[in-house]
């Protein structure tokens, strides 16, 4: 990957041949897969948001006002009328979704700090090696990252369990066992693990292309290596540290899958709400009534990702 | 970064990597156990393998993965290519900004979400949940994946070139498979992949989305893992770590061939 810096030149002929307003084969190109996002992403948005209003009732599907289209205009007010806010109601009165939103927050935001203070290095690390192992030790970090996410929790059930590798390991040291598994401790273990390689790739593209020059420089005017880390290597990753930051931080408050093995009876978190309102308490309004809470927390770090990923694709 | 690695440098190394491969390491020398217990070492045995292959459930639940990884892979790549040639090439259209946040968005979405988004809109039309809708769903999530790795291609692929052939009398779409397309084609098959084994892996959007007779294979180790650790579930993900292993390197091993044999 070569950094030029100056941005290609645009292209003033691009599209002249064609006539005005018409829009050109590669917009075209887009029309199917826009559609598609907008059929099977944009409007299932809305109708979470449409049932977040709805009641439960007893019947399949669970939840009412359903539209009646048979009704004309008449169905279509019917439907607005019976729209409500009673799931947020319910979800503002019962405790445990504030608890469950707050502590979803607060194992992202440790998680994304640990993560960065255990990536930061191995990324570093890896970008000081030769080319040729940098390579090997790259291919080394994403293999995780392809292989299941299920087994790679899965994994951690069998060291942590309370007859399990660790506890076997410090007996054989001496030392006494300690009960892990279905802690919060394990949860964060548990992010840490499965989202590393989601916090070194970023790191590494940043640090890999700093001109190593920059650090002599540093060097020859007086910094110690440590000042010209503070000083010079670490600013110049900040968008590396933010690009991974966001893509840790923002599905990890949402995550069901590690709270739900690792985690215990205490552990609150919104992916697993939604998922027990969902499936075990069929109570579809209420979940949907969490998702958009939550979802409207994420709205801010999603829209910050986007537009680094924008800039990042239009740097190269 | 010229300067070699400082023995701090070579610690982070040595500790991350081995954070990172000691859980699966263990998890596939257990597989591999004689003793139905995880912490006894009984003797090297392949008996789980055997077993598995003997537990229709299991192999039911392999097949629905593969046919459903198979049919949204590809659908999801063809889509993730044109999605990528309208964002590198269109310029301004209308609606890009809603286009490019659409295909952003679900890569860090969280998945209950978007399991939960879906499953409303299959239960508002109506239609019965199993393979084609676990494999639309499986499609619009990996094919934001499979977008974002052609991208990063087709922005570094000089257009001039497909301009040349149209000038030259091509129609567009000629001009395109014959000059774009093979000189984005690792791009592609790496977005055929990445979309496969993200639908091979997944469980919770399959488990909103899927209903009787299509329960995937991570929807039952699932819900094995829930009754405790087992050797037969050890197995199992030894299987499916070494195929998507296996399929991984080979991918990088032929891209560092080609690299070193271009001048």
């Amino acid at each position: 990957m070569s950094v030029t810096g100056a941005p290609r030149p645009r292209r003033p002929w691009k599209g002249l041949g064609r006539p005005r307003g018409q829009p050109s084969s590669e917009a075209r190109a887009a029309y199917a897969p826009f559609l598609w996002l907008a059929v099977f992403f944009l409007v299932p948005f809305l109708l979470v948001a449409k049932l977040s209003l709805s009641d439960v009732v007893l019947a399949i599907p669970p939840y009412a006002p359903r539209l009646d289209w048979s009704q004309g205009l008449g169905g279509v007010i019917a439907f607005v009328r019976a729209l409500d806010f009673d799931a947020y109601a319910r979800m503002g009165q019962d405790g445990l979704y504030l608890a469950a939103y707050l502590s979803s927050l607060k194992f992202a935001a440790v998680a994304t700090v640990i993560l960065l203070l255990v990536g930061y290095p191995l990324a570093y690390g890896m970008a000081r090696c030769r080319p040729s192992v940098r390579q090997a030790l790259l291919m080394a970090v994403i293999l995780p990252f392809w292989t299941s996410f299920l087994i790679r929790v899965y994994a951690w059930i069998a060291i942590l369990k309370p007859a399990g590798l660790l506890n076997m390991a410090l007996a054989q040291i001496g030392l006494p066992p300690v009960d892990i598994l279905n802690t919060d401790t394990a949860v964060y273990i548990g992010l840490v693990y499965a989202y590393l390689p989601f916090m070194v790739l970023p790191l590494y593209a940043v640090l890999e292309r700093q001109e190593a020059g920059l650090l002599e420089a540093a060097a020859d005017l007086g910094c110690t290596p440590l000042q010209s880390f503070w000083r010079v290597t670490f600013p110049l990753s900040i968008p590396g540290v933010m690009a991974g930051a966001l893509l840790c931080f923002i599905p990890m408050v949402g995550e069901f899958v590690i709270p739900d093995l690792l985690g215990g009876s205490g552990t609150l978190m919104l992916g697993k709400t939604i998922w027990t309102e969902f499936f075990s308490n069929r109570d579809w309004p209420v979940a949907s009534a969490v998702a958009i809470v939550l979802l409207a927390t994420l709205v801010i770090p999603i829209l910050l990702f986007q537009r680094q990923q924008t800039k990042m694709m239009e740097q190269r | 970064m010229r300067r070699g690695p400082s023995a701090f440098n070579i610690a982070a190394i040595v500790l991350g990597m081995g954070f990172l491969y000691l859980p699966i390491v263990l998890l596939v020398i257990y597989s591999f156990n004689e003793s139905r217990l995880v912490t006894v070492w009984g003797g090297f045995s392949t008996r789980w393998y055997v077993s598995l292959f003997q537990n229709e459930q299991l192999l039911a639940a392999a097949w629905v993965t593969l046919r459903v990884a198979f049919v949204s892979a590809t659908l999801a790549t063809i889509l993730g290519t044109l999605a990528a040639l309208g964002l590198v090439r269109a310029g301004r259209f209308r609606g890009r900004t809603l286009f490019s946040s659409m295909t952003y968005a679900p890569l860090v979405m969280p998945e209950v979400i978007l399991g939960l988004s879906l499953l409303l809109l299959f239960v508002s039309v109506g239609v019965a949940r199993g393979f084609w809708t676990v494999m639309i769903a499986h499609t619009t999530l990996t094919l934001c994946y499979a977008t974002v790795v052609v991208q990063a291609r087709l922005v570094s692929f000089d257009e001039a070139l497909e301009e040349a052939a149209r000038d030259l009398g091509a129609p567009p779409w000629k001009a395109f498979a014959l000059v774009t397309l093979p000189n984005i084609a690792p791009a592609v098959a790496a977005a055929w992949m990445l979309a496969f084994t993200l639908s091979l892996d997944d469980l919770v959007i399959a488990s909103f989305t899927s209903g009787p007779g299509a329960t995937t294979l991570p929807i039952r180790i699932y819900s094995a893992v829930r009754l405790g650790v087992s050797p037969e579930i050890n197995a199992i993900s030894t299987l499916l770590i070494g195929l998507v292993a296996t399929g991984v390197i080979a991918v990088y091993l032929l891209n560092m061939r080609r690299r070193t044999a271009a001048p």
